[in-house]
């Protein structure tokens, strides 16, 4: 029982970690309707930047997270001025959207190949002091807490954001309908290339996130996070931001649960991804997303 | 012939891929041509070389019933996978495949009988480079005559919109599940003749980077046309050697050279590569059929 | 009758967009079909084309229940159809959308084409005259090599009429047919109509310009909110109150 109380807890704080990657997704995705590829590279250079600042800069983690964060808000628009703003006048945007984030996608991910080597790095040692707390057979690191704490206020700031201030509001209106959003002035390319600021930006912090949790960092770490990424946000809805959060807590726990169930972990994956293909063939729009009739 | 034998020593291996790579390219292509974004090739693939692979291996049966065999279990798949997958479209429908072919490619990872992690190994070497081109050969001269017939009029009409395809009578149920089925019993083929290439398969070469590879070489090859996949296939296939050539040898710029291409065919000629030799203006484009009169 | 229409519904959520419509239409005659916008005149096309089914109600076919038949089966029975946003298959050809069309006329088998045997380009060389033959009638065959999507708005509908009766239709549905059309291309598309109900063709097609409707249709219903208000002749309808009343409101002076 303490053992599955542990990986509960496991469970929960790796499932934030994917909350707030696959919140970056479903955000572009409800303003764009367009599944951004490209998502799990940046994730990736998020990771590597913030390790490069740490070990050759010489800065401390507290200083390189939003440096990196930043970076990768800036990386974003560049997504977007590059591969998506170009496609948007034409008819098959989506489909063609995605087609040129997978191209981003292998683009950034051969620059973190060619700028940070193929190794398997990691944070250097004392990077962020560790302390452990047990409590009723729990433990409970320092770093799973600042983890959560971080991914919660991001996820918690970015809501309210989106409720309440002005740019937050114009990003929900152009998700709405952008063309009624350009009819009431707002100015919807700007918007846009914002919401990829943020969406990137988040998607960078969940790979410093991840390589400190994980204590590793790879070019290829994006691999395994960006089909669980759709997953979650499959099962939470696309476009919705609770539901992203929502699947990403879910699939944690359920990743770890089936480890625990099965005794290995080579049936993790298989597990989630059936029940993504269960859940796209019983409800596409998942637990909160928006059905959309597009038919005639 | 020194030298072809020559060329060959070297090429030989390459030549082969360009070969299945074409063939799996036309497998997806057959399902695009329906309008359905299908990324579960590369699984179909996967199931078709593993089940050739195991009967030729295990049960000694004989190579050309084996591939068949690889063929029909694949498409046996295929419709089990496109039934429920029906009614969703665009980029539900290819999550909906990818998810199918890794949580295939994790079954096979775990089973004994396909070898697990080190895969099938020890496998007949029965395929040959005249028997890989003779079926792309055939492939694409069977798929180049489907437009024009009644299966390929459907597709193209599904594609370009269903719901006017369905006012015009086309079952669009039933065709979609055929270019599923075809596309999958392709795709088995394929690997089924793969797997008798290298003595040796295994989950990784079916996998989802490999999935994102068959759709990459249809767009940039184009999609409008059964050469454009091929033309494709065999361009980013040979990539990578047409790039050692001149000097660039280092993995990640070949691999930025693979998404710098992807970027400009998207941006730039949408149709892909093969669009830049047909005659396409805004307002003409010759009829496939004008095209079809004169051949 | 040909096609007879009886009580049907049809619910979207809470909404009702269809509340027990009927109608009947005479084979070989042109049937008007209007109403202020959102009184259900697209939705009961779509019902009766097969793109959505009633939620209650039925539809008859030459006396033949047809209302839980999918689309493409209406279709084989000779039902044809244009759509309001215009559905026409952009990156292809006028000829090649109407070839597309011909689907229930046209075998087209496989193995012919895979032998280049000569059969297959006779039929070729046949449905290609009779597609031909379609753009000719509704006007546009001058285009027939031009994308659809360089086509002019007016020029796209009629494309879309010529691709309709590649099935060789019995009955035709128009959502619109002439919505965007100068005054001259409106005359034209009439005269069309015209022509085919002349040899046999049944018409049913909403519009919004009256003087077309009521120049062509010898039947008009009229819907509002979901309901039918009355099916008259132009005559009867023109001068019905409460028809002004829907396209005018409430009355206030007499005319």
């Amino acid at each position: 029982m303490d053992l599955l109380a542990q990986q509960l807890v496991n469970g929960l704080f790796i499932g934030s970690v994917y909350g707030l990657f696959a919140i970056g997704y479903t955000l572009v995705f409800g303003v764009l309707d367009i599944l951004n590829l490209a998502h799990a590279a940046v994730f990736t250079l998020g990771g590597l930047i913030a390790l490069w600042l740490v070990e050759t800069c010489g800065l401390s983690i507290w200083m390189a997270f939003p440096a990196s964060v930043l970076i990768c808000g800036l990386l974003g628009l560049l997504l977007d001025r590059v591969a998506f703003a170009p496609l948007r006048q034409r008819a098959d945007s989506n489909f063609s959207g995605l087609i040129s984030s997978i191209a981003m996608a292998i683009i950034f991910e051969s620059a973190a190949l060619g700028l940070f080597g193929a190794r398997t790095v990691r944070f250097p040692a004392h990077t962020v002091s560790v302390s452990v707390w047990r409590w009723e057979g729990l433990s409970i690191t320092s770093l799973q807490v600042e983890i959560v704490a971080i991914s919660i206020l991001l996820m918690f700031a970015l809501t309210q954001f989106l409720n309440r201030a002005r740019v937050g509001k114009a990003i929900r209106a152009v998700a709405e309908n952008d063309r009624t959003a350009r009819l009431l002035g707002i100015h919807v390319d700007g918007i846009i290339a914002f919401t990829f600021f943020i969406s990137s930006a988040l998607g960078g912090a969940a790979g410093i996130l991840f390589g400190l949790y994980f204590d590793s960092l790879s070019p290829d770490m994006g691999r395994s996070i960006e089909l669980k990424g759709l997953a979650v946000i499959i099962l939470g809805g696309m476009g919705s931001i609770p539901g992203a959060i929502l699947g990403g807590l879910a699939f944690g726990l359920s990743e770890v649960l089936t480890v625990a169930i099965t005794g290995t972990s080579n049936l993790r994956d298989a597990v989630a991804f059936t029940v993504l293909f269960t859940v796209l063939v019983l409800r596409p729009s998942g637990l909160f997303g928006r059905k959309k009739l597009r038919e005639a | 012939m020194e030298a072809l034998a020559q060329f060959f020593a070297i090429y030989g291996s390459l030549i082969n891929f360009i070969g299945i790579n074409a063939i799996l390219a036309l497998s997806l292509y057959l399902t695009l041509a329906a309008g359905q974004l299908s990324m579960g090739s590369a699984a179909f693939a996967g199931i078709g070389g593993y089940t050739a692979g195991i009967l030729t291996m295990k049960l000694g049966v004989p190579f050309l019933p084996a591939v068949a065999a690889g063929s029909v279990v694949a498409g046996i798949a295929g419709l089990l996978i496109g039934l429920p997958v029906l009614r969703l479209t665009g980029v539900f429908l290819a999550i909906a495949t990818l998810s199918f072919g890794e949580v295939v490619r994790i079954a096979v990872l775990n089973v004994d009988i396909t070898g697990g992690a080190q895969g099938l190994v020890g496998i007949p070497n029965h395929t040959k480079t005249w028997g890989i081109y003779l079926a792309l050969m055939v492939v694409g001269y069977g798929i180049a005559r489907l437009r024009y017939s009644r299966i390929g009029w459907c597709f193209e009409s599904i594609r370009e919109d269903e719901t006017a395809a369905k006012a015009m009578g086309i079952d669009t149920t039933y065709y979609k599940i055929l270019a599923f089925v075809l596309g999958a019993m392709l795709a088995g083929f394929a690997g089924a003749l793969y797997a008798h290439l290298n003595y040796l398969i295994t989950p990784r070469e079916f996998g989802f980077s490999v999935a994102v590879d068959l759709l990459i070489y249809n767009i940039v090859g184009g999609t409008r046309a059964w050469y454009g996949p091929v033309f494709g296939a065999i361009l980013l296939t040979a990539l990578p050697e047409i790039l050692r050539g001149t000097g660039i040898t280092a993995g990640p710029m070949r691999m930025a050279t693979n998404g710098l291409i992807l970027l400009a065919v998207i941006l730039f000629l949408p149709n892909g590569l093969v669009s830049i030799f047909r005659r396409t203006g805004t307002k003409r484009e010759k009829s496939p059929l004008a095209a079809s009169e004169e051949a | 009758m040909l096609l007879q229409v009886k009580d049907v519904t049809r619910a979207f959520g809470g909404v009702k967009a269809l509340d027990g419509v009927s109608l009947a239409v005479a084979e070989g005659k042109v049937h008007g079909l209007i109403g202020p916008n959102g009184a259900g005149k697209t939705t009961l096309i779509n019902v009766l084309s097969g793109i959505i089914a009633p939620s209650s109600g039925e539809v008859f076919f030459r006396d033949r229940p047809v209302h839980t038949l999918p689309a493409h089966q209406l279709a084989a029975l000779g039902f044809a159809r244009t759509f309001q946003n215009i559905r026409l298959f952009p990156a292809m050809t006028c000829l090649d959308n109407v070839l597309a069309g011909q689907h229930l006329v046209a075998p087209r088998p496989y193995f012919p084409r895979l032998f280049c045997l000569p059969s297959a380009r006779q039929e070729e060389k046949e449905l290609r005259r009779q597609a031909m033959a379609c753009l000719v009638r509704v006007g546009i065959e001058f285009k027939a090599h031009f994308q659809a999507r360089a086509l002019s708005y007016g020029e796209r509908r009629r494309l879309e009429i010529a691709r309709a009766l590649a099935s060789r239709p019995s009955l035709l549905l128009l959502d619109e047919p002439v919505a965007g059309m100068r005054r001259k291309e409106v005359q034209e598309v009439g005269d069309l109509i015209r022509s085919l109900a002349a040899e046999g063709m049944t018409v049913l097609l909403i519009e919004h310009n009256m003087s077309f409707v009521m120049g062509l249709c010898s039947t008009i219903t009229v819907l509002n909110f979901g309901r039918t208000l009355i099916t008259g002749t132009p005559d009867q309808v023109s001068h019905h109150p409460e028809v002004m009343e829907a396209y005018l409101g409430v009355r206030e002076h007499h005319a």
